[in-house]
């Protein structure tokens, strides 16, 4: 995970969502990545229908041919249109970015908010494993994972996901901290509110903002690992489309059909470009202290 | 205007001109390689690319030619008795190793022993016939031999017959630092990076070497080999993918040089590995196995994914081998494919696990052919693996169809024996025939040509019935060259050799 | 501070203890056995048998893993299955270039992040700040494999300028020793400039807006004289420590990058000897960078506490 955002922010109470709203839509660039990344949804849902070849079907006449008005992005080494297969490829980034990241936040949050609320030894084992886990390089967490679950694109989801958990627990954990002595906090416990009450209703809403924004920057940096994954032979496997294998695969054609790693490339970019933006856009939205 | 040049403005330029005499005067050759060789001692190493550094740097008791044929290297002349069991070897006088220890008889006999003792030798089984080695006289070895052995000449063309400096082995790091007695010498290696040969000063062929240094470079990514090649920072390098043939030809600073090599690639059937897979129509009749065959448009896959460059395969020997069969590659077949598998009573579509390693060529090969066979209603279930996973998911038996090749050597046996032989080491499949196995016994024996080839020719005949290997295509070496480089002939075994190799400035 | 120094440091123990566990169980369960793997088309039964016998491979898991650890312990780290060489030698002669790789990745990411931050700061929701913001990311958003191929296509094949892979080492050649990393370091660092960049830029604009900041310009000392002796030398301080957690996260990240310019650093041999099932190797290299990220999370503590007397209760 290249960006990681360890920042603790007060507690935001959750009746501003149109000063959140408006200033989000002031901010240009967290809208041109909204804008960006329900495009590549779209195109993604709507792939079955708005491909105009199937993906998958290989057509040795049209091997490699240059964009033209049969075949707007070209085609690929066995005949396969461009354009319909990075509609679909669009469906394997973005399943894997957010499946990754669901994974990622179902297991890294509970446990954040354990270690950051009861502390203690609890905190101690938990915060070892994370800190463990985050001296393993990334990458190599996800390759090693990869490769144990066998490649394909499931496996390789559960393999970002684990790899990026621990992010979400250590920021879990830092909000639980700065904020579970608050007051408010403070009163639940002594009125006798149980735990379990006093974490969900109390202390999850206030720290789902910066899990919210890192959620989204997660999904940019899961679609390039999943990529990445791809480009070594884990992660999707062929024919299924996927813009890290055919980037993977356009490598040997840099020259003769550059079109092929051209616009995978470019797909790749502009998608994680959008979420990047957005979860920007979002992290000022969302702070208080910005203007 | 006064015209005084300073002493201090000079240096630079002496100390450029003496470098520049300096780099003038050593000339150095760059190879670039697929891949880093393993261990740099002939006994444990295993790597197609070692052997491009022993070709360099050391010396085996008999050599081949571009053709094949077996021709004097430290032993000068050779012969077995009537029975095939005793092999006398006449070797070369007046040839010493890196570190100045004299080559005889008694060196070949250190080594020979060396590879059949050694714990982590791998040249044991390419050794088995060997039961002792005699020196009767200094230049003089005689092989005493359990059985005829028709293939281990050929087995001293490569590491097997590789002759390393006794004492040098004896008592120092062999994988480390190598002492051989090769026209260049071992100066230093970095993993995953270079290893760099000098010239061997007391060479008894130095005239036919003509550089100063040799550097091997592994670049295991085929693009960025060429591209190194293109930009100079390389004078040849093997491996050129057939994509990348018409880049080098259109380059006027490149010359292109191919051979076929001797290796295949195939699909190896699981008929008899364990229980879990072979329980299938696939595993247990042989006319599914040819419905397969039939319904691969060999020539398709060469055009499609190698460009032509390549050979569609029916048997093990490439047509660089002396021992091809003469017998036509099938075309593609459809309706016959269907009429096979109906007569099978197989339910179409039948849905085959095709076990494939997860690298861009085996990955396109796969899916063409998934595309093709699903015309004849056979389902191909693609199950990307790496390597490692490939190769212990085959050794179990946990696969139904597994794409996998041979590099190739240079005697039949080589190609065939292990595959095909109830006992074969490499027989993943498990496929088990008796006369094969006769065969490929009786071609072992003889050393007679006519014989081997009557032999192997029934072998492949047989093949093509029982169907337990689906060969696909025979691979060339392709070779990119920098037209600065003189006298380069492609030999078939894919190795570089040095002799007569120059560069013109 | 020397206790939080000890606190840090013993703490680090159970984590790399725990790092090479994991690291351990997680090969050991992949499938495939690295011998035969190896032995590749030249396998042998027998032989492999015994070599599997020879380096402990059938021995269980659990006294596999203690074996190591007690040989780590004693300054062995094994040796590697496919070279025969010994980890901490093959480690030894790759973290040279690793940490070169890093270092210089790092001097473009400030170079790069640090002028595009003050120039964002200074222009605050202008164009350029917007501007330089999507600059700045577009570093991370672009995948380092395919800029890296296209990087080599042009500067190498068509302009010749720079080589297209290798690596010579800093004392034989320093010339082309540059050469070989400015394209990978290039990649590297533009990824690292934008987390960079926006820190600057935070950090910067508080410090615009602090009362020694406004005395000095109601002083009439030039705006660019105000930014960059007062300002920028203040907003550095958060960018030291943060400099030093991205060169240790730097350490075990450039995996790709030197997959496609073949330099032989950690990343490179790392995936290799994953894919080869090489666990001397992967155990030892995980080791070292674990060690040297855990050092400079320690150290950006420090830096942290030492500028900062506010945080030192945490």
């Amino acid at each position: 995970m290249s960006v990681s955002v360890i920042s603790v922010t007060t507690s935001l109470s959750t009746r501003e969502p149109n000063r959140v709203l408006r200033k989000f839509l002031r901010n240009k660039s967290a809208v041109i990545g909204a804008i960006l990344v329900l495009t590549f949804a779209l195109l993604a849902l709507l792939a079955p229908w708005i491909s105009p070849f199937d993906p998958i079907k290989a057509n040795f006449m049209e091997v490699r041919k240059a964009p033209s008005a049969l075949h707007w992005l070209g085609t690929d080494e066995l005949g396969r249109d461009i354009l319909s297969r990075l509609f679909w490829g669009a469906r394997t980034s973005l399943m894997a970015g957010c499946v990754s990241v669901i994974i990622a936040i179902v297991i890294g949050v509970p446990l954040g908010l354990i270690a950051g609320y009861w502390q203690g030894w609890l905190d101690g084992i938990i915060s070892r494993v994370v800190e463990a886990l985050l001296s393993c390089p990334f990458l190599v967490l996800a390759i090693a994972l990869g490769a144990f679950l066998g490649p394909s694109l499931g496996n390789a989801m559960i393999a970002i996901g684990l790899s990026a958990m621990p992010i979400f627990a250590r920021l879990t954990r830092a909000q639980v901290m700065s904020i579970r002595n608050e007051e408010y906090i403070e009163g639940a416990r002594a009125i006798g509110l149980p735990d379990r009450w006093i974490l969900l209703k109390y202390v999850l809403p206030n720290v789902l903002s910066p899990i919210l924004v890192q959620a989204t920057l997660a999904v940019a940096s899961a679609i390039i690992t999943e990529a990445s994954l791809s480009f070594l032979g884990l992660g999707q496997q062929p024919p299924d489309a996927s813009w890290g294998a055919m980037l993977n695969t356009a490598r040997s054609f840099l020259e003769q059909s550059p079109w092929m790693s051209i616009f995978p490339g470019l797909a790749i970019f502009m998608t994680v470009q959008g979420f990047n933006l957005l979860g920007d856009g979002l992290r000022d939205a969302l702070d208080p202290r910005s203007e | 205007m006064k015209f005084a040049p300073r002493l201090s403005a000079c240096i630079p330029a002496l100390l450029l001109l003496t470098t520049a005499s300096l780099a003038h005067a050593e000339s150095t050759l760059r190879i670039g390689l697929g891949s880093d060789p393993d261990m740099l001692d002939p006994a444990t190493a295993r790597t197609y690319y070692g052997r491009f550094v022993f070709s360099a740097m050391c010396e085996r008791l008999v050599d081949v030619d571009q053709h094949l044929q077996i021709v004097p290297g430290l032993a000068k002349d050779w012969t077995f008795s009537d029975d095939g069991k005793t092999l006398t070897m006449n070797l070369r006088e007046g040839v010493t190793f890196h570190d100045g220890e004299k080559f005889d008889a008694a060196a070949v006999k250190f080594n020979i022993e060396r590879y059949l003792t050694l714990p982590g030798s791998l040249r044991k089984s390419e050794l088995s016939s060997v039961d002792s080695v005699e020196v009767t006289a200094p230049y003089t070895v005689v092989f005493h031999l359990k059985t005829a052995d028709a293939a281990l000449l050929m087995q001293l063309t490569d590491r097997a017959g590789t002759i390393l400096a006794p004492e040098a082995t004896a008592k120092g790091n062999v994988a480390a630092h190598p002492v051989c007695s090769g026209p260049y010498e071992f100066v230093s290696r970095v993993q995953q990076d270079r290893i760099v040969l000098k010239r061997f000063d007391n060479y008894w062929n130095k005239g036919a070497y003509h550089f100063d240094k040799v550097v091997f470079l592994p670049i295991p990514d085929a693009s960025v080999r060429l591209a190194n090649l293109r930009a100079g920072d390389l004078d040849i390098t093997e491996g050129i993918a057939a994509s990348d043939t018409a880049t080098v030809k259109g380059d006027s600073n490149l010359q292109l040089a191919s051979t076929t090599g001797l290796g295949y690639m195939g699909l190896t059937i699981n008929v008899g590995n364990g229980t879990a897979n072979t329980n299938t129509p696939l595993a247990k009749d042989a006319r599914v196995r040819q419905a397969l065959s039939l319904a691969i448009d060999r020539d398709a896959i060469n055009q499609v994914v190698f460009q032509g460059q390549y050979t569609p395969a029916n048997q093990a020997f490439s047509p660089a081998s002396p021992y091809h069969a003469d017998i036509p590659v099938p075309k593609r077949d459809i309706e016959k494919a269907k009429k096979l598998l109906a007569e099978a009573g197989v339910k179409t579509p039948l849905t085959i696990d095709f076990l494939v390693a997860n690298n861009p060529t085996s990955q396109q090969v796969a899916q063409v052919l998934q595309a093709m066979v699903s015309e004849a209603g056979i389902n191909l279930n693609l199950q990307m693996t790496e390597y490692a996973t490939l190769l212990d998911r085959q050794q179990s038996g946990a696969f139904q169809m597994s794409m996998s090749g041979w590099s190739g050597r240079p005697d039949p046996d080589g190609n065939i024996f292990s595959f095909l032989s109830t006992k074969g080491g490499l027989n993943d499949g498990k496929y088990s025939n008796p006369k094969v196995d006769q065969w490929l016994q009786e071609a072992r024996l003889t050393s007679d040509v006519t014989q081997r080839k009557a032999l192997y020719k029934q072998v492949v005949e047989q093949e093509n019935i029982d169907d337990p290997l689906v060969y696909l295509y025979f691979e060339p070496r392709i070779f990119g060259i920098s037209k600065k480089v003189t006298g380069f002939v492609p030999y078939a075994d894919g190795l570089i050799r040095l002799q007569g190799l120059a560069l013109n400035k | 501070m020397l206790e939080l120094v000890v606190k840090r440091l013993i703490s680090a123990v159970p984590t790399l203890f725990l790092v090479t566990l994991m690291v351990f169980s997680m090969q050991k369960l992949l499938p495939g056995d690295p011998i035969t793997a190896m032995a590749g088309e030249e396998r042998d039964p027998a032989v492999i048998a015994q070599l599997r016998e020879q380096y402990h491979l059938n021995d269980p898991i659990p006294s596999q893993y203690f074996h190591w650890v007690g040989n780590a312990l004693r300054g062995d780290f094994g040796t590697s299955l496919r070279t025969q060489e010994p980890v901490l030698q093959l480690i030894a002669s790759k973290l040279p270039v690793t940490l070169e790789l890093s270092m210089l990745a790092m001097i473009v990411a400030l170079i790069i992040g640090i002028t595009m931050g003050v120039l964002a700061a200074v222009n605050k929701g202008t164009w350029i700040d917007n501007g330089t913001n999507f600059l700045a990311l577009s570093g991370i958003s672009i995948p380092h494999f395919w800029l890296g191929v296209l990087l080599i296509m042009f500067f190498s094949v068509k302009m010749h300028w720079l080589p297209a892979s290798g690596y010579v080492p800093f004392s034989e050649d320093p010339l082309q020793n540059l050469k070989t990393m400015l394209l990978p370091a290039a990649v590297l660092g533009t990824g690292l400039s934008a987390t960079l960049m926006r820190h600057t830029r935070a950090a910067m604009i508080t410090v615009l807006k602090a009362d020694y900041i406004r005395t000095a310009r109601a002083k009439g000392l030039l705006p660019k004289k105000v930014i960059m002796k007062h300002a920028l030398r203040n907003a550095l301080v958060p960018i030291i420590t943060l400099t030093t957690l991205l060169f240790g996260e730097l350490l075990g990240g450039a995996v790709l990058s030197e997959q496609v310019f073949t330099i032989p650093g950690f990343g490179k041999m790392i995936v290799d000897s994953v894919f080869n099932r090489d666990y001397a190797v992967v155990q030892g290299v995980v080791m070292v960078v674990a060690v040297g990220f855990l050092l400079m999370n320690l150290l950006a503590d420090v830096l942290y506490v030492l500028v900062n007397p506010r945080m030192r209760r945490a």
